[in-house]
Formats: structure tokens, C-alpha cells, sequence
């Protein structure tokens, strides 16, 4: 078990990195979501797998790149999100939990089957990337350049919404209609407006993720589990948190990889998921979050 | 014990028009297997199954609002336990039922206490459900004793003898077992919802920060709820286990498994008495019509987005479910227990 050479343990570190990243990246949106509005977005997988799709249209028939038709595929997503939020998420702000729930159940469905209609249940890649397999040697480990291009593009975007959220002035407002929704209405800000900005957001994050994981394999089918990939990063980092959400998505980056070499890949997520239980009993809260 | 509801737990008290209505129902619910083909049957049969698993999570999440999106974990308790009893001891369903239900209650009692004791609620806990049956799903994977990924198969006899005993029989006789369930499920809820036990949950789900003020101890009710919802789930899983007769912990232990169970709960109406009836009946129906227009259209995966946007549109227009619309008309009051 323990017996391979250590170079292969470095290899699946690295590459568990850098997906970890990406994941980060993907995850952060959920977070965003419900540390700003309490709402569960159910549907984010769908979303994620519904930017991959549109990056696969246009890689098929522009030969776009994916991580470049992030710049187009982000703002359309965001302006989904956003009329999604004004046309049917505000409604159910203050709802309970279980009918949020089915909304978003019912969006998921709407979202994966109409894909499954269009495209088909078969997966789908840009997998002819002009760099597809082209590598990187650093003291003699090779790093996929796709991988690494991901990574790099998923931290770009972490960090504008870093920069967003510290230095604009419509993300001071979206923090502070988080942490004191009467207060914020008290000052006069339009939380209306700003919820949708954050569900936009959201589903900015998801598509965006989703143009990168096209250069891996997507179906439409796959929804469901990176929703829940999701919900397991957020909790691990503290839902609500974004430094947290990118330190889940760097822990089930790398146990994934590493869960893969040293057992057996069906075993990868059950480390994840043991980490999840812990967390959640012992620091509910996640690991960077705020104490509830 | 019984602090007395407005009309008693009999049906003395219920208006005619509703008394009218519930006898039209079971009788035609009885009468069902002489009247209709086998294939409507199977549809009543898994409708019948859904108003059971509704009505068993509906324990946990209505009456004592406590949000489960893991009750896949305790199906598949139930149908592993007696389905493995079953075909490696040739042990009868019905010594391997009550084995499943304990063995659900018992992991239903540990989650509850371990979330519930370290104060995790609402979508914490939801997700915590989440997490320990995917954790479940894969260690059953794993397990090659009752199958591994590969899943266990219940030796299937042919369909035209009936063994009760077994559970091996025609398509009728698995109809009368879930709906004799169904009916059972419905009088124990009814029975929970009227006794001190009932009111308790009740209080903790509008309040709990009140409740404990009052001087319940919402651990152990909480405890409570999560068990025997694990328990009368695991009933679910036994029956899916021998109606089926195959199953993996892919499909068993599936998230997918745990949504569909919730869904007619909260079409037909949460906390409700007859809402997860009614709703399982709803969706039932409207999968059916659905699945008929997609072979007319004839196109893939029509069913399921339509079934979606329904989905919404109920929740839009009657965000509380369809019974506490239906039942005035039916003559019953907010406070009958319906």
C-alpha cells in the first residue's frame, strides 16, 4: 500500500492542489450564497454543469478555449443568477427551509434534464485544447499544463472576489446586508438589489467552475454529485466563510488524490465525507468559520 | 398522559362529508387489485410506498422540524438487514423486520444524539444527514458479505404462489402488505400527533429555545423523533428489499433516494396527517401522466423537467402543500387532526 515510489505520492499531491483550487473556487459561490442570504442553493452542481455546457457550445463551435470564455460565460451566468433571484428565490427568503428546498430541487431538475435533452446523457470535454498535453518538469515532477492553467484561473477569480468583497463599495454593502439585514435597511441599502448581485455571483462562481471542469468531462448527470461536492467543501471551511470555502477545496482536493493512490479511487470520497461528520460535530461551524 | 385533542384520536368527531370521503378512499383502495391491471397496480404499490416513507419522515421533519435529507440510510439499514438476513440464513422477512427496524432506530438514535448532544440544527443537521449516508453507501460498497458494489439478490420464485412468510408472491399480495403498512403507519402517527409525545415535538418545532423553557427535554424528544422515523423507514426498506428483490448501495443509499421520499411530504402537506398520502398519491399520478407524454413526444428526459417545473409551481402557488388547501373543502378544520 505505502510501497510506491514518493514521487507518485508528490504527483497526486500537486495534481490534488490544484484541483483543490478549482474546487475552492466552485465552492466559494455556495458560500457567498447562503453566508449573505441563509438560502441553500441546491442547484448549484446544476448551474456549475450548466457554464460547462455553454463553454463546451462554444469550444465545439468557435474553438474557444474554456478558461478564456470564462470572461463571457461569467456575466451570463451572473445575470442568470440574478434573474433567477428577482423572478423566484426572493420569494421564498424568509420561507422554511424544506420549501426553499423544493425550489431548488425542482430548478435542479428543470436544469439537468433539459441538458440531458439537448446534449445528451454522454460526457462531454474540450479536450483538444492546444496545450491538452503539453507539461511542466519542476525538479523532476511533470505538471499537466491543463491542470495547472485551471488552477491558476480559479485563483484569478477567488481573488477578485476577495478584491470585490473588501474594496468595492456594492461588496462592503452585500457584507454588511449579510451580517445585519436590519441595519442594512435601516441605512438605506437596496437588499433587494443586493441579493441579486450575490446570487448572481453565485451562479457566476458555479458556471465559471464548470467552464474549467469541461476541460476534464462533464454530463448533465453530474449535478447532483458536485452539488454535494459543494455542500462538503463549504461545511468543512465554515459555511459562509470564503478563505474557508478555498481551504475545504484544497482538503478535498488533495485527500481525494491522495485517497486515490494510496487505496482505491471508490474509497476517495469517504474521507472526504468522515471529515465532513467530524467537522460537523465537533466545529460545526467549519474550520474557518465564524462560531454560531 | 392524553391531554385531550378537540375531537378525540376516533373518527367519531369528523364531519360527514370528510367521513364520506376517507371511506370512498380505502374502500377503494381495497378493492383496487380486483379492479385495475397489474400495471396500475404496480403504481398504487409504489405510491403505497412513498405515502409510507413520506409518512415515517414526515415524524422527524414535520411533526418535530428537524430537516432530514438522509433518510436513504435508513431504507437502505432496512432493506441490507433483512434482505442479508434473508438470503444468507434464509431468516423470514418478518423476524428480519423488526431486526431492520432496530437496527434503523438504533442508527437513527446515535445520529440524532451525536448532532443534537454538539447542538447542530437546521441546515447543519440536514447536511449532516447527507453525510453519514453517503458515508454509509460507500462502506456498504465496500462490504463484501452482503455483495460490495455489486449489490444483493433476493432468489426470485415465481410470482403466481403466495409466501406470505417469505414475501414471495403475486403483485397482490405485496399491494395488501403496503397497504395494510400504510394504513398502520397512519394510525401510529395519528396516535403520536394526540399524546404527550406529539405535543412535545410540536413545541420544539415551532420553538425550541420555548420548549426547553417549558421544561422539555428536547434531547431526548429530538432523539426520539429521529428513531422512530429510522424505524418505520426501515418497514420501507424492507418491503423495497422483497419487492424488488435487488438493490445496491449506488442506488439504495442514494441522496436521489432521500429527496424522492421527501417530495410528496412536502407537495402534500408537511406536519400533516394525510398530506404525505395524499402527496405520494399527487406525484404518483402526475409521474405517470408525465411519462405518457413523454412517449408521446418522444423525447428523453421530458419526464423528469416537467416533473421539475411542476415541482415549483406547487411549492409557488401552494407553498404549505396541497391537503391543508384540499381540506376544507372536505369540511375538516385547522384543528382537526388531519
Amino acid at each position: 500500500m505505502f510501497d510506491l515510489p514518493t514521487f507518485i505520492y508528490v504527483d497526486s499531491l500537486i495534481r490534488g492542489l490544484l484541483q483543490g483550487a478549482v474546487y475552492g473556487m466552485m465552492a466559494i459561490g455556495l458560500s457567498i450564497v447562503f453566508g449573505v442570504m441563509k438560502v441553500v442553493n441546491f442547484a448549484h452542481g446544476e448551474m456549475l454543469i450548466l457554464g460547462g455546457y455553454l463553454a463546451f457550445m462554444l469550444y465545439s463551435w468557435f474553438a474557444l478555449d474554456p478558461i478564456i470564455a470564462i470572461a463571457l460565460i461569467g456575466p451570463l451566468m451572473f445575470a442568470f443568477g440574478a434573474v433567477l433571484q428577482r423572478t423566484l428565490v426572493d420569494k421564498f427568503i424568509d420561507r422554511p427551509q424544506h420549501q426553499q428546498f423544493l425550489l431548488m430541487i425542482g430548478m435542479a431538475l428543470v436544469l439537468v434534464n433539459g441538458l440531458d435533452m439537448i446534449f445528451g446523457p454522454d460526457a462531454r470535454g474540450a479536450h483538444e485544447v492546444p496545450y491538452a498535453f503539453d507539461s511542466y518538469e519542476v525538479g523532476g515532477i511533470f505538471i499537466d499544463a491543463v491542470r495547472l492553467y485551471k488552477a491558476a484561473a480559479a485563483l484569478v477569480m477567488v481573488g477578485f472576489l476577495f478584491w470585490f468583497f473588501k474594496a468595492t463599495r456594492t461588496g462592503k454593502a452585500i457584507r454588511a446586508a449579510a451580517d445585519n439585514y436590519r441595519g442594512a435597511l435601516v441605512v438605506g441599502l437596496n437588499v433587494s438589489r443586493l441579493y441579486a448581485i450575490t446570487f448572481g455571483i453565485g451562479a457566476a462562481c458555479a458556471g465559471a467552475a464548470g467552464c474549467l471542469l469541461v476541460l476534464d468531462d462533464i454530463t448533465p448527470h453530474a449535478g447532483p454529485g458536485f452539488t454535494l461536492l459543494a455542500f462538503t467543501i463549504v461545511i468543512i471551511g465554515g459555511l459562509g466563510s470564503m478563505p474557508g470555502a478555498l481551504l475545504g477545496g484544497v482538503l478535498i482536493g488533495v485527500s481525494e488524490a491522495m485517497a486515490g493512490v494510496m487505496f482505491q479511487p471508490s474509497l476517495k470520497s469517504i474521507f472526504s465525507y468522515g471529515l465532513l461528520i467530524l467537522v460537523l460535530l465537533f466545529r460545526p461551524a467549519g474550520l474557518m468559520g465564524k462560531r454560531a | 398522559m392524553n391531554a385531550a385533542p378537540p375531537h378525540g384520536p376516533g373518527l367519531a368527531g369528523l364531519p360527514r362529508r370528510a367521513l364520506v370521503a376517507l371511506a370512498v378512499f380505502v374502500a377503494a383502495l381495497v378493492a383496487a387489485p380486483g379492479l385495475v391491471d397489474d400495471y396500475i397496480l404496480s403504481v398504487l404499490i409504489l405510491g403505497l410506498y412513498f405515502a409510507l416513507v413520506g409518512q415515517a419522515w414526515n415524524v422527524m421533519t414535520g411533526f418535530c422540524g428537524q430537516l432530514s435529507l438522509g433518510h436513504a440510510l435508513y431504507i437502505g439499514l432496512g432493506a441490507y438487514t433483512a434482505g442479508a438476513l434473508f438470503v444468507r440464513f434464509e431468516i423470514s422477512p418478518w423476524i428480519g423486520l423488526p431486526v431492520a427496524m432496530v437496527v434503523a432506530g438504533l442508527a437513527g438514535a446515535l445520529i440524532g444524539f451525536l448532532s443534537f448532544r454538539f447542538g447542530i440544527r437546521g441546515v447543519y443537521f440536514a447536511l449532516l444527514t447527507i453525510a453519514f449516508a453517503e458515508f454509509t453507501r460507500i462502506l456498504f460498497d465496500h462490504w463484501g458479505w452482503v455483495g460490495g458494489s455489486s449489490g444483493l439478490y433476493l432468489p426470485v420464485t415465481e410470482r403466481t404462489q403466495v409466501d406470505l412468510w417469505s414475501l414471495r408472491g403475486p403483485l397482490w399480495m405485496f399491494y395488501y402488505v403496503i397497504l395494510a403498512a400504510v394504513g398502520l403507519a397512519f394510525l401510529i402517527c395519528r396516535r403520536l400527533l394526540n399524546a404527550k409525545i406529539g405535543y412535545y415535538w410540536l413545541a420544539i418545532r415551532e420553538d425550541q429555545e420555548a420548549a426547553q423553557a417549558m421544561g422539555i427535554d428536547i434531547l431526548r424528544y429530538k432523539v426520539l423523533a429521529v428513531a422512530v422515523s429510522a424505524m418505520m423507514t426501515a418497514f420501507g426498506g424492507v418491503f423495497y428489499a422483497f419487492y424488488y428483490n435487488q438493490f445496491y448501495p449506488e442506488t439504495i443509499f442514494n441522496i436521489d433516494k432521500s429527496i424522492e421520499i421527501l417530495l410528496g411530504v412536502i407537495v402534500g402537506g408537511i406536519g400533516t396527517l394525510f398530506g404525505p398520502i395524499l402527496g405520494a398519491f399527487a406525484l404518483a399520478g402526475i409521474g405517470e401522466v408525465l411519462i405518457w407524454f413523454q412517449d408521446l413526444v418522444g423525447v428523453r428526459g421530458l419526464k423528469l423537467l416537467t416533473y421539475g417545473v411542476v415541482l415549483m409551481i406547487i411549492i409557488l402557488a401552494k407553498p404549505d402543500g396541497l391537503w391543508p388547501w384540499l381540506r376544507p373543502l372536505l369540511g375538516l378544520g385547522r384543528r382537526d387532526r388531519a
